[in-house]
């Protein structure tokens, strides 16, 4: 997993509430059995007619959008289905940090296996935010995984909260598999303990 | 004396293999069920960094998302795509050596109708799956909850989960339901009332008289949607139906061990005085069958309503309400009663099961259907043979319903089962995302008694008008 500390780009605004993960990928892309290459079908129903033809209102088409590395989203971003392709899509289009009021759990969580990271604002600051990525190309938002800050083009600067276990597995890009591997003596001892307690499970 | 606990308490503190100074818990995974779209990458990861499945015992894997619901799929899948991860589970399942249901299997079905029929499903147990609507398996009073792939792959090599602990909200369904008003019901009334985010930080509870009443089935309904309302999990306490649901089951303990767990199931309940952060409490003869109007399953009416305006909403839904009518092709003041219905869809995890396939059957007795296309997937070869048994299938090929092999089918199309552009859906699955069930294709949420009911008139219907013509 990539590292996250700080981040300087271009946001795209999406201010839609309940933007679900089919609506971030949809279903015939999960076929695959790889992680990479879902990028190009981020938002595709949204993004694309139905024979492959891009459609010029989304927010990602428009020529000021392309090169967006944050999201600044409506209400509930990321409800639905557990697909962690969703975040998949989303790192290999290049958005690194999606910026909203909520999200769902489970999107929540796949993001920071991923490298991406969701920050979560009160409504106004969110509304101060869409409104600078609503400027386009020029307006660039920076994002400071240490300083938990994110500051709009005017400088303007809010404080997010972040879990501190995951603020430093996204810091310093770590494998939570390994870090869990190495409490293997404490999962035995649990095995052990509950053979006796709880045979039958 | 320890303080008054919820069950969701309960149940955390006997998983807890460690907790860090900041909260952080290292939690135990007592069941693990894998399907074929969220699992490659993680067997994947398991090869590339050279670790095994920590323990395959506890681990069930089973095709469900993928696969056809036609005749001939245990022998040849035409998508490629489809065929290549339905073998990639095959190869892992092997490999792994970890418990499987391949599609030649009569028991093979919906993750979450296999998990609980087989018995692996069992009370004040953790289950993880790579599927949001894991939290079916809260029905017996065990913390079940969807992960993705990247959480699937800590799963199968450390059987644990690195977890934070939600809070604690209660949904308590007061009395009883009247007559045609059924589980799904319940569960779509309850998101109606908070909204797809309400749950979102909340393991929820469900209780109440109206609760108690439902069947096994009812309950796996209910739970089945608690993420639809964001919720990390639902849970219900499990009780004589619980027990008397899992006895026999060919993984439910036998003999002395069925004993001992017996007397630890009955200690899995919130106790009295124990803290909630938040209540919900909705009287049971309230509840109305309802619909879903537009593209998010908060859009729930009674069917007696009709379509909102924009304007009956504020904030962001405001905008979204306007982007669902659009894309629902609906106006608003139009009765829900007069929206025409081309297809009717029963079956999927929330509405699979034989209950469900009765309450559907018990409408559609010596009718027929007047909608284009009507279709019944079981949820799993063991619904469909029972189904089949009980004369069920016969009804609903009589009506002039396609019988179907059991899988996810059309509740998330990616089998061949999908809607057309602007075809619309009677449904008994759980989400009525835009796409969800096919490029453009419009879904309406609904119990499957009123599905059936739909299918017979060829527009949402109030089933309870025909239940008052049977009288």
């Amino acid at each position: 997993m990539d590292k996250f500390t700080t981040l300087t780009g271009i946001a795209a605004p999406m201010p839609l509430v309940n933007i679900d993960t089919d609506m971030i990928i949809p279903k015939q892309f999960l076929k695959t059995i790889q992680r990479s290459g879902l990028g190009k079908n981020l938002f595709d129903e949204m993004r694309y007619t139905q024979d492959g033809q891009e459609i010029p209102d989304f927010v990602l088409n428009q020529p000021a959008y392309r090169q967006a590395q944050i999201l600044v989203a409506g209400d509930n971003f990321g409800c639905g289905s557990s697909r962690e392709h969703a975040p998949w899509a989303l790192l290999d289009f290049g958005i690194r940090c999606v910026i909203s009021t909520s999200f769902a759990d489970i999107f929540y969580n796949n993001c920071f296996k991923n490298g991406i990271l969701p920050i979560v604002l009160p409504q106004d600051q969110v509304d101060i935010l869409m409104a600078d990525a609503r400027k386009g190309a020029n307006a660039r938002i920076t994002v400071d995984l240490e300083a938990q800050t994110v500051t709009a083009s005017d400088g303007q600067s809010f404080r997010f909260e972040v879990d501190p276990f995951r603020k430093h597995c996204l810091l310093n890009g770590l494998d939570d598999i390994g870090l869990t591997l190495e409490k293997a003596a404490h999962i035995d001892s649990f095995e052990k303990k509950v053979a006796t307690l709880r045979p039958w499970a | 004396m320890t303080a008054p606990r919820t069950l969701y308490d309960k149940i955390w503190d006997d998983h807890v293999v460690h907790q860090a100074e900041d909260g952080t818990c290292l939690l135990y995974i007592d069941r693990h069920l894998v399907h074929e779209v969220t699992s490659p990458q993680a067997f994947e990861g398991l090869r590339m960094t050279g670790r095994t499945v920590r323990a395959p015992e506890k681990t069930i894997a089973v095709p469900d998302h993928n696969v056809p619901t036609t005749a001939g799929r245990d022998k040849h899948i035409d998508n490629e795509e489809s065929r290549i991860q339905v073998e990639a589970l095959d190869k892992n399942a092997k490999d792994f050596g970890i418990n499987y249901y391949p599609v030649s299997d009569i028991r093979q079905g919906i993750v979450h109708i296999v998990g609980p029929e087989q018995g692996w499903t069992l009370p004040g147990m953790t289950v993880v799956c790579g599927d949001s609507h894991t939290a079916t398996h809260g029905a017996f009073g065990a913390l079940a909850h969807g992960i993705g792939t990247s959480e699937v792959e800590h799963v199968l090599a450390t059987q644990t989960l690195i977890q934070k602990k939600s809070k604690n909200m209660k949904v308590e369904i007061t009395g009883s339901l009247r007559p045609g008003v059924t589980a799904k019901d319940i569960t779509l009334s309850v998101i109606g009332a908070t909204g797809t985010a309400g749950g979102t930080g909340y393991v929820i509870e469900y209780c109440g008289q109206a609760i108690r009443e439902l069947s096994m089935e009812g309950r796996m309904t209910v739970c089945n949607m608690a993420i639809e309302g964001g919720a990390r999990a639902g849970l219900i306490a499990p009780d004589e139906k619980t027990f008397a649901y899992v006895m026999g089951r060919p993984h439910a303990p036998k003999g002395a061990k069925w004993e001992a767990a017996l007397a630890y199931w009955k200690t899995l309940f919130t106790d009295e005085g124990a803290h909630f952060d938040k209540v919900v409490t909705i009287k049971g003869e309230d509840i109305a069958p309802v619909v879903t109007w537009g593209t998010s399953p908060e859009d729930v009416l009674p069917i007696t309503g009709v379509v909102p305006a924009p304007d009956d909403f504020t904030g962001g839904k405001v905008e979204a309400a306007k982007r669902s009518l659009d894309y629902m092709g609906l106006t608003p003041g139009m009765k829900l009663t007069d929206i025409a219905i081309d297809t009717v869809f029963i079956g999927s995890c929330t509405n699979g099961r034989i209950e469900d396939l009765r309450a559907a059957a018990a409408i559609l007795k010596g009718k027929k259907i007047k909608v284009k296309r009507a279709m019944v997937v079981p949820g799993s070869g063991l619904v469909r043979a029972q189904a089949e048994e009980e004369g069920l299938a016969q009804i609903f090929i009589d009506a002039g319903f396609e019988w179907r092999l059991a899988g996810c089918s059309m509740c998330l199309a990616m089998n061949p089962d999908q809607l057309s552009p602007g075809e619309r859906c009677a449904a008994t699955s759980n989400r009525n995302f835009e796409g969800r069930q096919g490029r453009g294709g419009r879904t309406h949420l609904l119990s499957p008694a009123m599905a059936a009911a739909a299918a017979i008139t060829g527009h949402l219907t109030d089933v309870r008008e025909m239940m008052a013509e049977e009288v």
